[in-house]
């Protein structure tokens, strides 16, 4: 009888853990057009990948199967490893995923509490909801996030931009997220109030929360991601480290569609002409 | 307070002129029209009334259509000659009212939520026929069930409001997981539920009503509460609308949050419990007909000379007070009426904040039809009969009570009370109208016309508030 180990036990060291988050061979397809085609990403406990590519490139569809808003076509998604399927944003939310989407996804008519707690309400013991209770952790919340912000008791809709990605981004961290995806966070933002939002990213990020970070802006990405991944019509590019690339070569990716080996100086000149 | 506007108060603009190569910058008054002048004390009013109303946290449509209604009745009191301004008549427009008020109480969450239910009227038609036919067909005759028994009208009620929500499960579900409009469902509705009364027993009047049912329709002598529990109830009432007030008041100060003045609390208070009591004086000063005081005596054993029996408050008007409460509840105080706010505010946004949107449809609508189960109980115990007529045009009457009691179509905006005032409203404008002797058509084509003057009333308030 052979004494030689199993090869699979080897291949596969106990040391390493799987990934927080492994999205393997997304599809998705709007009637005939492939949005996202078999694009696999992946990410670590706190650790931030930006998600890059131009306007239909399918960032978003692609991040919408995490977050329950558009289920794949097919493909899987892996949570430390656990093969997991998202119907609903509701089981996003349930395993921990939270969502910051690039309309901020607010109910116009209703307010700032209101909206933070949608879905997950607090109730008193008759089980009416406690809107004291709601408003205060709101206040604590958002005074934090964004020390102007005083109209708690008006509807959304008559807030300025930044009042209301305060709103967003503060229900998306309030409820113990793991998985944070933030699309175009800063979008809508003034300078004072981006600045805040890239303060509130690196906390997290301390604090071992994963973050996709999707955003047109490649400065902000620079700043911020460990890792990006390019996308560009629907599909991946590839996976770089921030430390292994200058942002022309970043270009070159989102343009090009070339990684960094493939792509000639004279290209890279080409991109500021 | 508006930042950017550079200290100028309103009607002031800044003109900068260029001379001898140096920007000079001068404050003038803009040139005003005869329009913006004439208007200038209306949007003081206006103005004026928005901050008191911000002050005192009250909802100023709600404050207006009070008004308005105390204007109606005032109005009518006087162009009838006192004829309208009766404990008798304040009775009488009460009940009238509340089958459209149940409604539309029901009907808010549904056009909040950016749907529509057209179906009521008939189904309103069909469960009273149904309540009808459970009490003097189905049991007594088929199942030998003694007529006035207990159980009898208890029955019959669990019957209309088990069809009721029936019909909330088909026409909701079909809109809300089949997705198709709700328009259309309940067009469908209406005809297929009006269809269904005259194959039930071949259109025929079902009539009388169980003694014990007969009392929810608030007809004399058995409909109403009499003097003592009127009382109670007001009393009841103020203590409620006191403890409401103060336990709010107080909750907000524990976590420090601003709170109304205290002369804020003091009018709402006194001016609350004013007009329930008000309602509750004019109740029990309606004495009972002379007719029916003379049959009272006599079953009692009394002398009928000089007796006079105060008929309080009317039965239907006490479950319309309850079913409002527990609205009003659900609407505000639970997670449901908060869903269904969110969905007529940003159906996609509700949806991805994680709220099953389909069930909560699907919930307004089965409570649409629980609602109208109930207030067709109430109209057949009203007519002391169930026949193939009752609720027809109902569905535009309950959706004018909404829509005037500030619900608006684009959705995400509506209260109960708006709706209760709102069919009220239009119940007292159309008995007002009776007793100073316009004709039917006419009194559609003033309602018409309420409605929308109400409508584009609120429409230019938002809009300047914007």
């Amino acid at each position: 009888m052979s004494i030689a180990p199993n090869p699979d036990l080897v291949a596969a060291p106990a040391a390493v853990e799987p990934p927080l988050v492994e999205m393997r061979d997304i599809c998705v397809a709007f009637g005939g057009v492939h949005a996202v085609q078999d694009v696999t990403v992946d990410l670590r406990a706190g650790e931030v990948v930006g998600l890059v590519g131009g306007n239909g490139a399918g960032k978003t569809t692609l991040i919408r199967t995490l977050s329950g808003a558009r289920p794949g076509d097919s493909g899987q998604i892996f949570l430390s490893g656990r093969p997991v399927s998202i119907p609903d944003p509701r089981t996003a939310k349930a395993l921990g995923i939270e969502t910051i989407y690039q309309n901020l996804a607010l109910a116009e008519n209703v307010d700032a509490s209101a909206n933070f707690y949608l879905g997950r309400e607090l109730k008193s013991r008759l089980g009416s909801l406690d809107d004291t209770a709601m408003e205060s952790a709101t206040r604590k919340v958002l005074g934090r996030l964004n020390p102007n912000f005083k109209n708690f008791k008006t509807p959304v809709v008559s807030l300025s931009g930044g009042q209301r990605q305060s709103i967003a981004i503060g229900r998306a961290i309030h409820f113990n997220a793991r998985i944070l995806i933030m699309d175009e966070p800063t979008a809508a933002l003034g300078p004072a109030e981006t600045v805040q939002v890239r303060e509130v990213i690196k906390q997290l990020k301390s604090e071992g929360i994963g973050i996709f970070l999707i955003s047109h802006d490649i400065h902000d990405v620079f700043d911020l991601a460990d890792r990006i991944s390019v996308m560009l019509h629907g599909k991946l590019v590839g996976t770089v480290n921030k430390s292994d690339v200058t942002t022309d070569e970043v270009l070159a990716m989102i343009i090009m569609g070339k990684m960094p080996g493939e792509v000639t100086q004279k290209e890279l000149a080409q991109l500021h002409s | 307070m508006k930042v950017g506007n550079f200290g100028l108060r309103p009607l002031e603009r800044v003109t900068m002129t260029q001379a001898n190569g140096e920007v000079q910058a001068a404050i003038t008054q803009a040139p005003q029209s005869a329009w913006t002048r004439g208007m200038r004390p209306i949007r003081a009013l206006s103005d004026g009334l928005k901050a008191g109303s911000r002050t005192m946290e009250v909802d100023l449509r709600l404050a207006g259509m009070i008004v308005a209604l105390v204007a109606i009745w005032i109005g009518f009191g006087w162009a009838s000659g006192g004829l309208f301004l009766t404990p008798r008549n304040f009775y009488d427009v009460s009940v009238q009212s509340v089958p459209v008020a149940i409604m539309a109480t029901g009907m808010v969450l549904i056009i909040v939520s950016r749907n529509i239910d057209l179906s009521v009227g008939s189904v309103m038609g069909l469960t009273a026929y149904v309540a009808a036919m459970t009490q003097r067909i189905w049991l007594t005759e088929d199942l030998h069930l003694a007529y006035g028994g207990f159980e009898i009208w208890i029955i019959a009620i669990l019957a209309a409001v088990a069809v009721g929500a029936l019909i909330g499960v088909i026409q909701g579900g079909l809109t809300a997981y089949i997705g198709i409009p709700s328009f259309v469902v309940t067009l469908a509705g209406l005809l297929i539920w009006r269809g269904v009364i005259f194959k039930i027993q071949q259109g025929q009047t079902i009539a009388p009503m169980d003694e014990t049912f007969a009392i929810f329709g608030g007809n004399l002598p058995q409909g109403s509460l009499g003097l003592w529990p009127t009382w109670i109830v007001g009393i009841l009432l103020c203590a409620g609308i006191v403890y409401a007030l103060i336990a709010s008041r107080r909750k907000r100060r524990e976590y420090g949050f601003p709170v109304r003045p205290q002369w804020a609390m003091a009018i709402l208070i006194v001016g609350g419990c004013a007009v329930v009591l008000g309602a509750i004086w004019a109740y029990n000063s309606y004495p009972l007909p002379l007719l029916l005081t003379r049959q009272y005596a006599v079953a009692h054993g009394l002398n009928p000379d000089g007796l006079v029996i105060s008929v309080g408050l009317a039965a239907p008007v006490l479950l319309l007070l309850g079913i409002g409460l527990v609205m009003g509840f659900l609407t505000t105080r639970r997670p449901f009426g908060r869903y269904v706010f969110a969905i007529g505010g940003n159906p996609d946004a509700a949806n991805l904040a994680g709220i099953n949107t389909k069930r909560t449809i699907l919930g307004t609508f089965v409570l649409m039809g629980v609602l109208c189960a109930l207030a067709g109980c109430i109209q057949a115990s009203r007519l002391d009969a169930g026949v193939t007529s009752t609720g027809t045009g109902y569905e535009l009457l309950v959706i004018a009570a909404a829509v005037l009691g500030g619900t608006s179509f684009s959705g995400g905006i509506g209260t109960i009370q708006g709706a209760v005032l709102g069919a009220v409203l239009m119940q007292s404008l159309k008995s007002g109208m009776v007793t100073i002797g316009l004709d039917s058509p006419m009194q559609d084509v003033a309602v018409g016309c309420v409605l929308v003057f109400a409508v584009g009333l609120d429409t230019i308030v938002h809009r300047r508030a914007k």
